[in-house]
């Protein structure tokens, strides 16, 4: 569906981006994950034809952004990083104006406009001043103006910033509705952000593509084939601790105060109640047990590592 | 030319919800008013016999100063209306609506362009009334009144495409709207540089000068010349226009 090849973008002497190749196939949800300046926003754009790219060349559907991009922007729904909201205007005038820039035909303007403003539970602002709305209300109007032709192609940038966590909760629904009939690249500098939507992740740093998978592999990838759990306990004691230790599963054992970091073998088979029953057995008053949270840094420091 | 229709027709609702269109919009219809009443009053003095013996025309007396005192006022007052056509959607980025919507940037040009040109319009239609009290009340000379508003019209045209250019140009609606006016100054102006001018220069100086083109409507002639020189001007200007917008994501 999206075909990038060999992507370059420089902002005068300095390079955004540099040679991306990645495509993404019909109905499927890619997340681009990065931190901030990585190129994701420049990525976007370029596929959007907001902007032409230096080098190289994007094909959506089989059609050439800059060839033809009349034909592209009219199967491309975009929220920009600021979503382009007239202020001075009322919710549903303006998602009108946006189906009417996209070719709605007027036999089915009312239609798609009711159906954007409700898949994006804007109905009961829909009279309302985009000015007054907000910040998450805005950002849902920037997504209803997305939706609104329905697209086959939908770029979102960031598009659950500055919204609560219910709402987040609502717009990361509506994307995964959208998985199958659309197709669906997000982009965001928060790891759990990617994980709860997407099927697939590309991270990005510095303009280029450090790591392209599943999120299931890419994790296990990212630890290294192990994985991490935290103990936190109330009176850790050294016997406890070495017959953590000596479990076979138990790669390495590490202790910070009350929280203990264990790193167990994945290759053996699922042995997660041993460790618990070994250290509630030890007495040192077990209070939590859970996976450890990697954040960005530490994935990028993984994936820069491993390279 | 649909998308253009569109963004025109959406662009021009929007000036209403603007205190600016109002406020350009009282000014200038409080000023023209004015205008009017004076120069009828002056009139009906002068025909009452105060006028030293010589007689004149309605076209003479009443609708040349007044159209062509509403010329001016145009030329101060559609920077106003045109300052923050691409300046603004530049500033909010709301451009990128535009930008990524399946339209040419002649469609943006043109919509922007017939936005501004309907309000100019729209402010025109309340003149209207002067022609029609004139005609309720005495004889006016119909075919300068019809000259007089193409003339008008053409030349709106022309200040119009000049203050599209400006606010392609620049984010800052204030410059958009001072180098519109600057430039329509300048443009009006450039035949006094005419007079000093060497013979060819003169010519062309002459030729230039929005306000030589003013004169034939005002006297109740179409010259096709004039009309080419309002168009092709508002086409120059458009056609910059379109080349600074395309030119704006390239950076
Ligand atoms: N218009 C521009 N002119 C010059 N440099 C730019 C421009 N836009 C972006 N850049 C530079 O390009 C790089 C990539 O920017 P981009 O906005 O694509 O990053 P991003 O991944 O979207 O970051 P963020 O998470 O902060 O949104 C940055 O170093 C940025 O400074
Ligand atoms: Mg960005």
């Amino acid at each position: 569906m999206i075909e990038v090849s060999g992507l370059t973008k420089f902002y005068g002497p300095r390079a955004a981006i540099q040679n991306l190749n990645f495509s993404v196939s019909a109905g499927e949800i890619v997340g681009f994950l990065g931190p901030n300046g990585a190129g994701k926003s420049t990525t976007m754009r370029i596929i959007t034809g907001y902007m032409p790219a230096t080098d190289g060349s994007v094909k959506v559907n089989g059609v050439d952004v800059f060839d033809d991009p009349i034909q592209v922007k009219r199967s491309v729904g975009y929220l920009p990083e600021t979503p382009p909201l007239y202020l001075d205007m009322v919710v549903e005038d303006f998602v009108t104006y946006a189906a009417r820039l996209h070719d709605v035909p007027k036999s089915s303007l009312k239609k798609s406009v009711t159906s954007a403003i409700e898949r994006t539970g804007l109905s009961h602002v829909r009279k309302r001043l985009i000015g007054n709305l907000s910040k998450g209300y805005k950002q849902r109007v920037g997504i209803a103006q997305a939706l609104v032709h329905d697209p086959k192609v939908l770029i979102l940038d960031e598009p659950t910033v500055g919204l609560d966590p219910v709402q987040i909760i609502e717009i990361r629904e509506l994307i995964k509705s959208l998985a199958g009939n659309h197709t669906v690249i997000l982009s965001s500098h928060i790891l759990p952000e990617v994980t709860a939507t997407c099927e697939r992740i590309i991270v990005i740093n510095k303009g280029q593509i450090v790591a392209e998978d599943t999120i299931d592999r890419l994790t296990s990838r990212m630890q290294h084939g192990a994985i991490i759990y935290d103990l936190l306990v109330k009176n850790p004691s050294d016997a406890g601790i070495a017959s953590l230790r000596s479990l076979s599963m138990v790669k390495a054992v590490k202790v910070d105060g009350s929280k203990i970091s264990i790193e167990i073998d994945p290759t053996q088979s699922d042995s997660r109640d041993r460790l618990i029953e070994n250290a509630v057995a030890s007495k040192m008053g077990v209070l939590e047990f859970s996976p450890e949270k990697m954040s960005l840094e530490d994935v990028f420091l993984q994936l820069t590592k491993q390279q | 030319m649909k998308k253009a229709l569109t963004i025109a027709g959406k662009d021009f609702r929007t000036y209403f919800y603007s205190p600016i269109a109002y406020i350009v919009c009282s000014f200038f219809l409080f000023i023209m008013g004015w205008m009017f009443f004076f120069n009828v009053k002056a009139f009906l003095l002068r025909s009452m016999g105060f006028n030293m013996g010589k007689a004149t025309s309605i076209a003479e007396g009443i609708l040349r100063p007044v159209y062509g005192n509403m010329n001016v006022i145009l030329l101060f007052l559609i920077p106003f209306i045109t300052m923050k056509l691409f300046s603004e959607e530049k500033k909010l980025q709301t451009i990128q609506l535009l930008f990524t919507a399946p339209l040419t940037v002649t469609d943006m040009v043109l919509g922007k362009f017939l936005s501004a040109v309907f309000f100019v319009l729209f402010m025109l239609g309340f003149t209207l009334a002067y022609p029609a009290f004139l005609i309720a009340y005495a004889n006016p000379e119909i075919g300068t009144i019809v000259t007089s508003y193409l003339g008008t019209f053409l030349l709106s045209m022309c200040y119009v495409s000049i203050g599209v250019f400006f606010s392609a140009l620049t984010e800052n609606q204030i410059v958009s709207g001072v180098l519109t006016l600057i430039s329509g100054l300048f443009f009006w102006l450039i035949s006094w540089a005419a007079q000093s001018a060497g013979p060819v220069w003169s010519d062309i100086l002459e030729y230039l000068s929005l306000i030589n083109h003013y004169n034939n409507f005002s006297q109740g002639l179409i010259d096709s010349s004039d009309v080419f020189y309002c168009l092709s001007f508002t086409g120059v200007f458009l056609f910059l226009s379109q080349r600074v917008l395309d030119s704006y994501r390239w950076r």
